[in-house]
């Protein structure tokens, strides 16, 4: 469960990217996070990520106060996050298997184990032919996709993407936006900030105008 | 434990692609390393040796004692009878100048020389053993045994052994010194190299954080880099001292023949290798440390 309460985020120089957010969003649910550019989406889920820290207000996941989380606390509240970031963050370095182990690794995962649920992520998503090969070798698209591989791979209860449809056409993007309903229909928590809150016909809607709600469930969809 | 060797072990296998990634950077540090750890390591071998090459030399200090030539056995056992009595002489063994004679005609050459001569050229002589082996109380031995009557000549055989030795002893501690400031200059190398490393893989970092990575999880393979780094470092040295020793051994034998010396350059010894080594790879971990504490330290994220 996740919760906002009157939360707001001002960035150094002065910007309200959010002012007084309060929402709850409830385990299993699949919630879209609409608006404009810079309306404040990408800080919304950082902050339950525990990337960024709330200027005023709690954000509370799962009863634990993001904002009085103490730094060592902080990677293990991330290892139940699969994160999908608007810029995806692939290493350019490692194959794309290795890319999509990277999670595992970091939380100590038997190495068996672990391969296993790689290819297993990798499969959902269309790239185990590709394995081998590098990231640099995969179209725009199959970059997202390697991007949500990565998040799902440690079988995380709450899944944040950050505009994982973006430069993607619309065949594609729907490609995309059915791997997240899947999630959510086997109980995963799936919070997705876009733009085109259209591709979600199914989510909980919440759209965002210069850092505050502006709208929220069907009116949010209208 | 078996998960714990398993981030180690992944650590490693980072720590090596890392050092293998850049092969020429890797290349010149291991160089510096080893060069500067070659200095010392070069310097405690040599000293080693000339240690135990003076104590072959010097294995009982000696002091020799010559007669006048023209003075009579009588004065000589006069002489003998008197060091019997003396404190600080452990032993006394007279040599006659007929003795000397013996063994000088059996030598080559002198042979007939010595025959050409119309009477004994050598004086009654003693080797002493004094109880006291010190420089001190052997310089003041030798004082008393010139006060002796009918004494010629007095001869400290092993004094510029003693000197040497302690000069040596000085060098060594100049070798120390020496090893303690190329240290420091190993725990800067790496503290750099790590730099590097660390800005190099900013990506790397920033996307483990993100996906749950403690700072344990990071550091663990720059320490093992910083490790390897100045464990390959000192293994460098070791091998830049093997060839040195190689390269100097024919001629200091040559050296040695000349002067008909029983003396082979002996390669670095076992126990000063692995320690040669074990303290490059502390060092290289301790220069890690503190470029982490400088580089790691601040970020939040
Ligand atoms: N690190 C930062 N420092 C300063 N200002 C920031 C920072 N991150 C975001 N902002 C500002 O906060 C506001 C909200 O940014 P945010 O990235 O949350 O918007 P967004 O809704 O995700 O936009 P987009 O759809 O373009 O991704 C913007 O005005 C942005 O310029
Ligand atoms: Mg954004």
């Amino acid at each position: 469960m996740i919760r906002f309460d009157r939360v707001s985020k001002r960035y150094p120089p002065g910007i309200d990217a959010l002012a007084d957010i309060s929402f709850e969003a409830a385990t299993g649910e699949l919630l879209a996070i609409g608006g404009h550019s810079g309306a404040g989406k990408s800080t919304l889920l950082k902050l339950i990520a525990a990337i960024e820290r709330p200027t005023g207000g709690a954000v509370l996941v799962n009863g634990q106060n993001i904002g009085s989380l103490a730094r060592g606390a902080i990677p293990w509240l991330r290892r139940n996050i699969g994160l999908v970031f608007q810029d995806q963050k692939l290493l350019f370095d490692r194959s794309i298997f290795d890319n999509v182990m990277l999670p595992l690794a970091i939380a100590g995962f038997p190495p068996k184990e672990a391969a296993r649920r790689v290819r297993a992520a990798l499969d959902k998503v269309g790239l185990l032919p590709r394995e081998k090969a590098m990231p640099i070798a995969l179209s725009g698209g199959e970059q997202q996709r390697l991007a949500i591989a990565r998040a799902v791979v440690g079988r995380p209860g709450l899944l944040l993407a950050d505009e994982p449809t973006a430069h993607l056409d619309a065949d594609t993007a729907r490609d995309v936006a059915a791997i997240f309903r899947e999630f959510h229909q086997v109980g995963v928590t799936v919070i997705v900030a876009t733009y085109d809150d259209r591709l979600f016909p199914d989510a909980r809607k919440i759209r965002l105008d210069h850092g505050r709600i502006v709208a929220t469930g069907a009116e949010a969809a209208a | 434990m078996i998960a714990w060797l398993r981030q180690h072990r992944d650590a490693v296998a980072l720590a090596l692609r890392r050092l293998t990634g850049a092969p020429l950077n890797t290349l010149l540090s291991l160089l510096a390393i080893g060069v500067a750890l070659a200095l010392p390591a070069g310097g405690q071998m040599l000293f080693a040796n000339a240690q135990s090459a003076l104590r072959g030399l010097a294995a009982t200090p000696q002091i020799s004692l010559f007669m006048a030539v023209d003075a009579e056995r009588k004065s000589a056992l006069d002489v003998e009878a008197r060091l019997r009595r003396m404190d600080g002489v452990a032993n006394a063994k007279l040599v006659t100048r007929e003795e000397t004679l013996t063994r000088m005609k059996a030598g080559q050459g002198v042979g007939e020389v010595l025959d050409a001569l119309p009477k004994n050229p050598f004086p009654d002589a003693f080797v002493i053993t004094p109880r006291d082996e010190r420089p001190e109380a052997m310089e003041r031995l030798a004082a008393e045994l010139r006060k002796l009557p009918r004494v010629e000549h007095v001869q400290l055989d092993s004094a510029w052994v003693q000197r040497l030795d302690a000069l040596l002893r000085l060098g060594r501690t100049a070798v120390v010194l020496l090893a303690l400031l190329l240290g420091v200059g190993l725990v800067a190398i790496t503290f750099n190299s790590i730099r590097l490393q660390v800005l190099t893989s900013r990506a790397e970092i920033e996307v483990s954080r993100l996906l749950g990575a403690t700072d344990a999880f990071i550091r663990r393979p720059f320490y093992w880099f910083g490790t390897l780094q100045g464990l390959l470092g000192g293994a460098t040295a070791w091998l830049i001292v093997l060839g040195a020793t190689a390269w100097l051994r024919g001629p200091i034998g040559e050296l040695a023949s000349l002067y008909r010396l029983d003396f082979a350059l002996a390669p670095l010894a076992a126990g000063d290798a692995v320690m040669l080594l074990a303290l490059s790879a502390a060092l290289g971990w301790a220069g890690a440390a503190l470029s982490l504490r400088g580089t790691l330290a601040g970020d939040s994220a």
